[in-house]
């Protein structure tokens, strides 16, 4: 329930991307839209974005600087994760076991650790697998959480209610919570990782799109499909999906920073990424306990990163949704 | 009003009947073999098959799901195998001390997020808006023990204020006590601060864009009179809502922060039970959770229809 309110258009900080009130023209681009869905902002504006995005969004976007600096701290990372290896200047895997716990200096600039790993070769490379597993979890969750909550809305029924009841159960519990369960009942492996938060993300998504759904389902393109004699799921996936894909998108990002969130809480915890795979909730893991000694910069770092990875990731799509849902 | 507190009592308990077999699910049906998890790889078959035994866990899953919700019912919250003890002698002194922490953050976060939330409304568009804004969303997503992290580096290490871990000495005054709890709840308090912001700023916007100010401005009262009286009012009343929503939430991030701080309550004992596969204790702190988080929500609504009268002569009907 406080999911849907913050997705509530009001809630979103106009003053946060754009920079000020949007130009006439882009206003009335989106009016006839609104005029005609008669839905308001969400449905309306989002018809644009099914396959171009327009051209006065994009300089928008560009114009903000929340949007630049999150794209920016983004793509570092993104670029991190791909060719990190290849640019780290010490094996981020095999330490010097005999200098360990070295302070930051010009031949470490993190550090090192307590196995004598270089932190700043560890927090580079680090960024793969969280980027991947994260990912990958999203893509699954909006992949099944939109199918669910097409169905949902547009049978309404049974399926909604036994659904919606479930979702309403799984939620009564932090996120972190479930997927943590779940992942000690398992055993934990990146595979499990991805399915069960991607699984927990859909019955998010599901009700997100659900309610998009139902702003659609009684419009008159809804009926001309019916007397057409479309299937159901042509008129779901081909009439209604591109109509939802605003909210979707939003969804997507929203959802990417939270599993950025969720991967790093569980393997800070110890049931997310295994090692010896480089991940930085691990490595603060293993060493916040040296905190007290006076080794802060072996936790600091990896902590700065995952910080400035989700912090990039929710400049990006809160100015996204600004652009977007209007 | 009573046939919907009725309705909505019934729907909390659906929930709550939901969510144990979730619960139940992870607990004891996923992990297959808890006499192998226990025992370890190596150990006889024979050993394992009369652990199970004695945790009574070779019996059919229905019989399994019934005697654990009937002893919930019935005040026994199952066995622990770590311990070999009751479940609810650990259980309740734990969440006990996680109240203790939670109310310390609550106590911090709501005036701190609700004036911020406002600050931001009445200066829409302006410099302390977006300022307000971006920072609570990047607090908000940022994880509890990299915030905790930070703040351990630079309040408990680099400037020696506060102590590194959460747990006063046994048998210290109380604002000893209270000391020793800020540090764990400022993660808390970061994580919620831009919910609770983001929700008074929407609800401040909605009641100034509307007839009922503008005909109040306009009909000559201050400023300060409109929104104390009009604008306030109706904006705090969605806030209320969301911030009992956020107790669940609050009760969960403590499972990191106790963690990270070493403060044993309720998000500890689930830390340990888990990596202990100590399922029993797993499956009653998870619950104890979701009761807490499904009890607050209630009360939320409840609340909610108490004081807004529109809801609440609707509900009469």
């Amino acid at each position: 329930m406080a999911d849907e309110e913050l997705r509530d258009p009001l809630a979103t900080a106009p003053g946060m991307s754009s920079g000020g009130p949007l130009p006439p023209h882009d206003l009335a681009a989106s009016l006839p839209l609104v005029t005609a869905g008669g839905t308001g902002g969400a449905a309306g504006a989002l018809d644009e974005s099914v396959g171009r995005i327009r051209r006065e969004q994009l300089r928008l976007l560009l114009r903000s600087a929340p949007f630049i600096v999150g794209l920016v701290l983004l793509l570092w990372w993104v670029v991190c994760a791909i060719f990190g290896r290849f640019f780290v200047p010490y094996n981020p895997v095999n330490g010097n076991l005999i200098q360990f716990n070295l302070a930051p200096s010009g031949a470490h600039w993190f550090g090192t650790d307590s196995l004598g790993r270089d932190v700043l070769s560890r927090v580079i490379v680090g960024a793969r697998e969280i980027l991947i597993v994260a990912l990958l979890a999203t893509v699954l969750g909006a992949a099944v959480g939109t199918a669910l909550g097409l169905v949902m809305g547009y049978f309404r029924g049974l399926v909604d209610n036994v659904v919606g009841r479930i979702v309403d159960a799984v939620l009564s519990l932090p996120i972190v919570i479930v997927a943590f369960m779940f992942l000690v009942a398992v055993g934990p492996s990146t595979q499990t990782l991805i399915l069960v938060i991607g699984l927990v993300f859909a019955l998010i998504i599901a009700r997100t799109v659900r309610t998009a759904v139902l702003q659609e389902r009684d419009m008159d393109y809804i009926a001309a499909a019916r007397l057409r004699d479309e299937s159901a799921a042509h008129i779901m996936f081909v009439e209604i999906l591109p109509n939802v894909a605003g909210p979707i998108l939003v969804e997507f990002t929203v959802r990417l920073g939270y599993a950025i969130f969720t991967v790093a809480t569980l393997s800070f915890l110890g049931f997310g990424i295994q090692p010896p795979t480089p991940d930085w909730g691990t490595d603060i893991a293993n060493s916040y306990q040296y905190l007290a000694a006076g080794y802060w910069w072996e936790t600091l770092f990896p902590a700065l990163a995952i910080a400035s990875l989700v912090v990039a990731i929710n400049l990006v799509g809160d100015s996204i949704e600004a652009v977007v849902i209007r | 009003m009573t046939g919907y507190l009725l309705r909505r009592l019934g729907l909390t308990v659906l929930t709550l009947i939901l969510l144990s077999l979730i619960i139940f699910l992870a607990g004891q049906v996923l992990p297959g073999n808890p006499g192998r998890a226990i025992l370890g790889p190596f150990a006889a078959q024979s050993a394992v098959e009369a652990l199970n035994h004695t945790l009574g866990v070779d019996r059919p899953l229905a019989v399994q799901y019934w005697s654990w919700v009937s002893g919930i019912v019935h005040g026994d919250l199952g066995t622990s195998y770590q311990f070999r003890a009751p479940v609810s002698s650990f259980l309740f002194p734990a969440l006990g001390r996680s109240l203790k922490l939670a109310a310390v953050a609550f106590v911090l976060v709501v005036p701190l997020s609700i004036v911020g939330g406002v600050a931001a409304a009445l200066n829409r568009g302006r410099l302390v808006d977006r300022v307000i804004s971006v920072t609570g969303l990047s607090l908000s997503t940022t994880p509890e023990f990299v915030s905790g992290v930070v703040l351990i580096v630079v309040f408990a290490i680099g400037l020696k204020w506060l102590p590194v871990t959460a747990s006063a000495p046994p048998g210290s005054a109380f604002p000893t006590q209270l000391r020793y709890l800020i540090l764990p709840a400022i993660p808390l308090v970061l994580i919620l601060f831009g919910y609770i912001a983001r929700m008074a700023r929407a609800g401040t916007i909605e009641a100034l864009d509307s007839d009922y100010v503008r005909t109040a401005t306009l009909k000559g009262l201050p400023r300060s009179v409109v929104i104390r009286r009009h604008v306030l009012r109706n904006s705090l009343l969605p806030t209320i809502t969301v911030i009992a929503t956020q107790v669940g939430y609050l009760i969960g991030g403590l499972v990191i922060v106790e963690t990270l701080f070493n403060y044993p309550g309720l998000g500890r004992l689930i830390f340990t039970a888990a990596t202990d596969k100590d399922f029993p204790m797993l499956e009653a702190g998870v619950l104890a959770i979701g009761i807490v988080y499904l009890l607050a929500t209630l009360v939320a609504d409840v609340l909610y229809t108490v004081l807004n009268p529109r809801i609440r002569l609707q509900a009469a009907d």
